[in-house]
């Protein structure tokens, strides 16, 4: 048993980010900043590893970037999904089906590198990273050119191996935020994320929602109040629930970034990679000022 | 070995145990933490529980002795702790009781649960009828086919049921699918986790109001023999029952524990769900424990006859409890446990769940291995009201009336069904017991 937990379950282990030398400079941050300069700010797009396929899941990220998303986040799929509603699950559990393994999230990532040019976050449930092993899993995700990972079900305060991990290598780390964390949580979030925070929008499940909650702009704001600086390493990027280009520009009136992921998962399913683009562009649409 | 196993309040146990768990469902964790840790230390709290428990669980529990059932255990002392008397008919009302009780006390108005063979949720649906509140129990669509008796029994108290159809449609994505209902309704949900897995502190609170369990049994043994045990058995799935009736004995270091795991077909097979004989540690449903899993951390599918111990994960103390060395955890196959199951009916009139005659069949085996100066304390976690239809079917004795010709060609290919000749005559001998139970646990009596 090589992974032994050294953390409490509870909270108050803040460590801070970057004390080990690596340089601060995350590519997504840099990303976001300019996509907050030039416009109105940063679109990031969801797509699962593998589906429908593994060739097409490339094509299909790249297709996003060529059409205006400024971050890739790459889901990989995992047996137990909680924080996934039914449009994710359904393709993550295809993927599966379809024979998925770990190692092709970087084969995947090395293949979307060599495309386009936009940095890549890896969106994981915990279990496959401890399985693979965490330092080996960062080694591997450097190598393909991977950014760093968002994790939905490790916080900072059971996550000391994956922190010690990243800030070896030098990868972003994204931690939620959700309209329930408290101050003292949001300040850990905060100091300990890479690239940015990431903005749970409302209480609930990914999936597409008519009304993106006003939860999500109070969170914004609280965030700031705690210390997210809106120029510094870490934006505030609103997801779950984005599905249109309205939606996009309305978040990003207040936020750094907005998140989109079953909207556009869906219109892979239905459309194809033509279809995904299309849907990419009208999202992007809501990023220009 | 410390002399204080019993003292352990998490997260961690050794390297087990933790809060694996999205930001969103945090701050309804603490709340829990902080209300149980009130609640824990405070006495009107405790004389509220013991009074339900008194005059609506039916505490305290009897235990009953099987002569006629320990003859087969190699004659020992076969002593039954009978959860199966208790109201709504297993264990699980001990801690429905509880968080219904601290739900209550945090304003919470809509009690939901994951249930596996349904006695959870039917425990769950009776505290929500008891206190008035709303409920909503997830079950997988697998396991409301084969326990359709207890979906009517929850739907009867005025809970409502849903089929999880995602993953393997079994105990595991309830759990998934309960923890999506609360990351959307955390302001008024509580969610009454039924085992002793999951995130902080629902291994430490579902421990400690199953705890009643040994601490009866530990004082009725001693009364009843004078001694203790020599060895505490009982089944495990996500192990409730099991550290119930283990947790007053931690620290007997002269009391064997056993835990018998679900080996479905057989450990050799992919068919089982012995989590800590075959898995390895890993990350499930926010604790760190024992797990079957493929080399990328996928959780496997798990295959049990018994609903209730049909689940890839097991709770964190038992994964350190085998670690540490202090209890043992055993695999016992559904054969094993079917053969326990008839035993125990026809030695002592008893029809036990079939997730507790995992247990039984796991005393035979330790019986006939101590001998007739043992004495061996049985967790008897639940009745088998709710398992007579999976039995009837096994052993073929359903009212051939009753059965459709679909069902007889289904026990003829599935080779359950047993010599036409019982059916006629309606009863097994227990000569013909004795060798299916020896042969079914490969042990010569």
């Amino acid at each position: 048993m090589s992974e032994v937990q050294t953390t409490s379950g509870s909270a108050g282990t803040p460590g801070s980010a970057g004390t080990s030398g690596h340089p601060r400079t995350s590519a997504v941050g840099t990303v976001i900043r300019s996509a907050n300069t030039e416009r109105a700010g940063a679109l990031i797009g969801y797509l699962p590893v593998g589906f429908p396929n593994l060739e097409q899941s490339i094509d299909a990220a790249v297709a996003l970037v060529e059409n205006g998303v400024d971050v890739l986040e790459l889901g990989l799929p995992y047996s137990d999904p909680v924080m996934d509603g039914p449009v994710i699950q359904k393709a993550t559990q295809t993927a599966l089906e379809n024979g998925f393994r770990l190692r092709d999230a970087f084969t995947a990532v090395e293949a979307i590198r060599g495309r386009v040019d936009a940095p890549i976050l890896l969106m994981t449930y915990y279990n496959p990273v401890v399985q693979y092993g965490i330092e080996r899993f960062a080694n591997d995700l450097v190598s393909a050119g991977g950014a760093g990972l968002i994790t939905p079900d490790l916080t900072v305060d059971s996550g000391a191996e994956w922190i010690t991990a990243s800030d070896r290598t030098g990868l972003d780390r994204v931690f939620l935020t959700a309209p329930t964390s408290t101050d003292e949580r949001l300040k850990l979030a905060i100091d300990n994320s890479r690239g940015f925070v990431y903005v749970v929008s409302t209480m609930g499940v990914t999936g597409a929602r008519n009304d993106v909650d006003a939860a999500a702009r109070t969170l914004v704001d609280r965030l700031r109040a705690n210390g997210l600086e809106t120029d510094g390493s870490s934006g505030a990027c609103v997801g779950i629930g984005i599905s249109t280009g309205d939606q996009v520009a309305e978040v990003l009136a207040y936020a750094d970034g907005a998140i989109v992921g079953s909207a556009l998962v869906r219109a892979l399913a239905d459309d194809g990679v033509a279809g995904v683009g299309r849907v990419a562009a009208a999202l992007a649409a809501g990023t220009s000022r | 070995m410390t002399t204080h196993l019993r003292d352990e309040q998490g997260p961690f146990f050794g390297e087990f145990g933790g809060r694996f768990m999205p930001e969103s469902l945090i701050a309804a964790l603490d709340e829990i933490s902080v209300a149980y840790e009130e609640a824990k230390s405070d006495p009107t709290f405790a004389a509220e529980l013991a009074e339900l428990h008194r005059t609506y669980t039916g505490r305290p529990s009897i235990i009953t002795e099987a002569p006629r059932f320990g003859e087969y255990a190699g004659g020992a002392r076969i002593i039954l702790k009978r959860e199966d008397l208790n109201h709504t008919g297993s264990h699980k009302i001990n801690n429905v009781l509880g968080q219904a009780l601290l739900a209550r006390r945090i304003g919470k108005t809509r009690l939901i649960a994951e249930t596996g063979a349904g006695q959870h949720g039917v425990a769950t649906a009776t505290a929500a009828a008891l206190f008035g509140m709303k409920c909503v129990v997830y079950m997988g669509e697998v396991d409301t086919e084969r326990q359709a008796l207890n979906v009517a029994r929850m739907r009867l108290l005025g809970a409502e049921v849903i089929p999880v159809t995602t993953g393997t449609r079994t105990l595991k994505d309830a759990l998934n699918e309960a923890f999506r209902d609360w990351v959307s309704n955390v302001e008024d949900t509580h969610y009454l986790l039924g085992t002793v897995a999951g995130p902080h502190p629902f291994p430490v609170m579902v421990r400690d109001f199953h705890k009643i369990i040994g601490e009866e049994a530990r004082e009725q043994v001693l009364d009843l023999t004078g001694a203790l045990p020599d060895a505490v058995v009982a089944c495990v799935g996500g192990g409730s029952n099991a550290i119930g009736i283990f947790h007053a004995f931690l620290d007997d270091p002269d009391v064997k524990l056993y835990g018998y795991e679900a080996a479905g077909d057989g450990v050799d097979t992919l068919r089982h769900a012995a989590t800590i004989t075959m898995g390895r540690p890993g990350v499930l449903h926010g604790s760190r424990s024992y797990m079957l899993q493929d080399a990328d951390g996928q959780t496997l599918d798990s295959h049990s006859i018994s609903a209730g111990l049909d689940y890839p994960g097991v709770g964190p103390e038992h994964a350190w409890l085998s670690s540490i060395g202090r209890a043992t955890y055993l695999p016992i196959t559904d054969a094993q446990a079917m053969s326990a199951f008839r035993l125990l009916c026809q030695t002592e009139g008893i029809i036990p769940a079939i997730e507790s005659a995992h247990a039984l069949a796991g005393a035979l085996e330790l019986g006939r291995e101590l001998g007739p100066d043992a004495t061996i304390l049985v967790s008897l976690s639940g009745r088998g009201d709710k398992d007579v239809e999976t039995a009837g079917r096994y052993f073929g004795v359903l009212d051939e009336q009753a059965l459709t010709a679909a069902t007889l060609e289904q026990n003829a290919l599935d080779g359950n069904a047993l010599d036409p000749n019982e059916l006629t005559e309606g009863a097994i001998e227990v000569d013909e017991l004795d060798r299916d139970a020896a042969h079914g646990l490969g042990t010569e009596r």
